[in-house]
């Protein structure tokens, strides 16, 4: 299963939203994150969706959200062609202080801040791409991960 | 000039070509009740017993036409009973404009009496839908629910109106009726690619389904078929787009579809796909359908290219558009082998019921009721054996006349969408063609038949048995008749007196034409309950997920 990030164009109404949604609902499209966000028009909002699937399947999706009224385009977004990013916060216990450092330097290398300091636990803070963010994930998981939160996507076209 | 909404409603509705609309009043809609009973010389206003024989009228009126199809219900169950029908015309890509009304504004949210968020429950099965939040909205909300529901591929769209929008008012500028934006043409290399690919073939086939009806592309369909001699076969979405009795039409493809249709599909190696969509009762076995055949689509959604089977060459379009242009390209040929091969399969293969005058066999019931009602008669179904026996055996001869629930299979549709076309055509024979189990699901819509004096005639199938989920036990569940012979009581005669209307009883085909020849002269319904064997099943079958190589033919 591949991801692919698609920047989708909609009309800013009241329901548009769900309508998006209820679209991957009923045809099964497994989405990994959703975020709407303003644009310079106001009639106009801008989501940007990360899906997985393959290729028949990312067909599909733009074409189904082509067919929604309020949806005015689709593009289909490569991480290399775009700029996109997203945000982690990351929550990890962190009891001694040689742990501490351990997470420290970890978060350096991978340009994350650490932005809370517990006594017995760090947050740490990362915006990168996707795929960064999915690295940085994957060997900070060799602490002790509390709570993880992701903001989902947001992308632009060079 | 200033009008407030529901008058706003009336204007827009007449402005779109609106003279029928069938609906059920109730607390949200009272002032757009109003406005119907100021305007009823305008707009003939058909109150149902029940709003989804509304939403099921609305949709037969349009497949009996070809224009958009309305309905009207109240807000919360009102709304709510639309639900099945709304879905019913989106899975046959059916134009309907559906209004509901809703509770004020202010009492939006609050779970108010009769409130239910009907724009949430039907964005699966719409095209679009609308919440009217500003009377100003409300003309142009209009215009553009007749726009999609009718542009490009057809469906229906829900306008719900909060009750204090059907009261104020605003300046109403009148406009006219929605212009339709023809879709794309093909272009002249995708023109010339499918005629290469047809005069390279030696063994083509065509496969069509509802987009050549909705485009009524039967004419130019006819001509492809018969200039490059490639022969077809069609979804239960497009019964009459080309009749029948066409040498090169092999008739219905699919689970029940003929058994030459089936072995065409297979050996051909072209098959191209018009209008229709490899549904999973076409290409049981999508893996395996058309194994050796390179696959030409050409549709007007895009989203169905390689949706339910990948294909070879796609062109997006209407069906008729393209047709049209197409032929100049295609050079005139003969596949002599192709064709004796496929006489041969007809003769050898094709399923044969045997007539036996004595009892009521399914398919002379139909042949007699297509023999008496005329070839212009209207065919309305219901859903199940009764629907494949009438999609098999019915012959129809153009389009507008083979009324059915082909993809969300809607028992229950067949009285409703009966309702819709003899209102559409007074003048035409509307036969409705039901079983025991889906006439019991909204024959409460005698009442509609008998008020209006709509001669109806409907003809029950009767096996006292749910036939085609009992078929599917007899055959893949060894007999475990679950909740499939429930054993009713139901006298059709007193049933049908009950109502209004007349009723008659017959057991063999003699009994058949005098009962069909009495209420062929009437002016108000009849329902004849033909009494049929439980045992009688419809042939031939591929059962799901199967092939050619599963074909049940006794």
């Amino acid at each position: 299963m591949e991801k692919y990030i698609l920047s989708v164009t909609v009309q800013n109404n009241a329901g548009v939203l769900a309508r998006v949604s209820s679209l991957f609902g009923r045809r099964g499209y497994n989405i990994d994150s959703l975020t709407v966000s303003a644009t310079t028009d106001p009639r106009v909002s801008r989501m940007s969706i990360i899906v997985q699937g393959d290729q028949a399947i990312l067909e599909q999706i733009i074409k189904q959200l082509l067919k929604l009224e309020e949806v005015m385009r689709v593009d289909h977004l490569l991480e290399e062609e775009s700029c996109c990013s997203e945000l982690v916060f990351v929550k990890l216990r962190a009891e001694d202080g040689g742990m501490r450092d351990d997470i420290r330097q970890l978060c350096s290398l991978y340009d994350a801040r650490i932005v809370e300091s517990a006594e017995n636990s760090l947050i740490a803070e990362l915006s990168a791409v996707p795929s960064r963010i999915d690295a940085f994930l994957d060997v900070i998981s060799n602490f002790e991960v509390l709570e993880m939160s992701r903001s989902g996507v947001t992308a632009i076209e060079k | 000039m200033v009008k407030n909404g529901s008058e706003i409603l009336v204007e827009t509705l007449v402005e779109q070509g609106v003279d029928t609309i069938f609906g059920y009043p109730g607390g949200a809609v009272l002032n757009i009740y109003d406005a119907l009973y100021k305007n009823s010389d305008r707009i003939h206003h058909i109150l149902t017993a029940h709003e989804q024989g509304a939403a099921h009228a609305a949709d037969g009126y349009a497949r009996a036409t070809g224009r958009v199809g309305v309905c009207l219900a109240t807000s919360g169950p009102g709304a709510t009973n639309l639900v099945t029908g709304i879905a019913t015309a989106y899975m046959d890509s059916i134009p309907m404009v559906a209004i509901t009304g809703n509770v004020g504004t202010s009492l939006i949210g609050r779970d108010s009496f009769q409130e239910v968020y009907i724009a949430g429950i039907t964005m699966p099965i719409t095209k679009h839908n609308f919440v009217v939040r500003h009377v100003e909205e409300l003309a142009d909300i209009v215009r553009e629910a007749f726009r999609i529901a009718s542009s490009g591929r057809p469906g229906p769209v829900l306008i719900d109106i909060p009750k204090d929008i059907t009261s104020a008012e605003c300046e109403f500028v009148p406009g006219h009726k929605v212009e339709l934006c023809k879709v794309c043409m093909a272009t002249e290399e995708q023109l010339r690619t499918v005629a290469g690919m047809i005069e390279q073939a030696e063994r083509p086939m065509i496969y069509y389904g509802g987009g050549v009806e909705t485009a009524d592309a039967g004419a130019a369909l006819l001509e492809l078929m018969k200039k490059a001699d490639i022969p077809s076969a069609h979804t239960m979405m497009a019964i009459g787009c080309i009749p029948d009795t066409e040498p090169l039409s092999l008739g219905l493809v699919g689970m029940h579809g003929t058994v030459s249709a089936a072995w065409a599909v297979e050996r051909s190696d072209l098959l191209i796909c018009i209008g229709a969509r490899f549904s999973d009762r076409v290409a049981t076995n999508p893996r395996r359908f058309a194994p050796k055949a390179k696959i030409v689509h050409i549709d007007i959604d895009d989203a169905e290219i390689n949706k339910n089977i990948g294909v070879e060459y796609a062109v997006v379009s209407d069906a008729d558009q393209f047709l049209q242009a197409l032929l100049p390209y295609v050079q005139p040929a003969q596949h002599t082998a192709w064709r004796e091969q496929i006489a041969e399969w007809r003769r050898k293969l094709d399923y044969v019921p045997k007539d036996d005058d004595s009892v009521l066999k399914p398919h002379q019931v139909i042949e007699v009721a297509s023999e008496m009602a005329g070839s212009d008669a209207i065919f309305a179904t219901d859903v199940g054996q009764h629907q494949l026996w009438a999609a098999q055996y019915g012959g129809r001869r153009r389009i507008h006349q083979f009324i059915t629930s082909g993809g969300l299979g809607t028992m229950g549709f067949g009285y409703g969408a009966a309702i819709g076309a003899q209102v559409a055509c007074p003048d035409k024979t509307v036969i409705h063609i039901t079983g025991d189990g889906s006439f019991h699901m909204n024959l409460n819509e005698l009442v509609t038949t008998v008020s209006y004096g709509l001669p109806v005639i409907t003809l029950v199938m009767n096996n006292r048995v749910l036939g085609m989920v009992r078929q599917w036990q007899t055959m893949f569940y060894e007999k475990r008749y679950s909740s499939t012979d429930p054993g009713r009581k139901t006298d059709y005669v007193k049933l049908a007196e009950a109502f209004g209307g007349r009723g008659f009883r017959v057991t063999n085909i003699a009994e058949l034409r005098a009962a069909l020849a009495d209420a062929l002269q009437r002016t108000g319904p009849v329902v004849i309950d033909c009494v049929i064997d439980k045992d009688e099943r419809v042939l031939p079958m591929i059962p799901a997920g199967g092939t050619v190589d599963d074909i049940v033919a006794d």
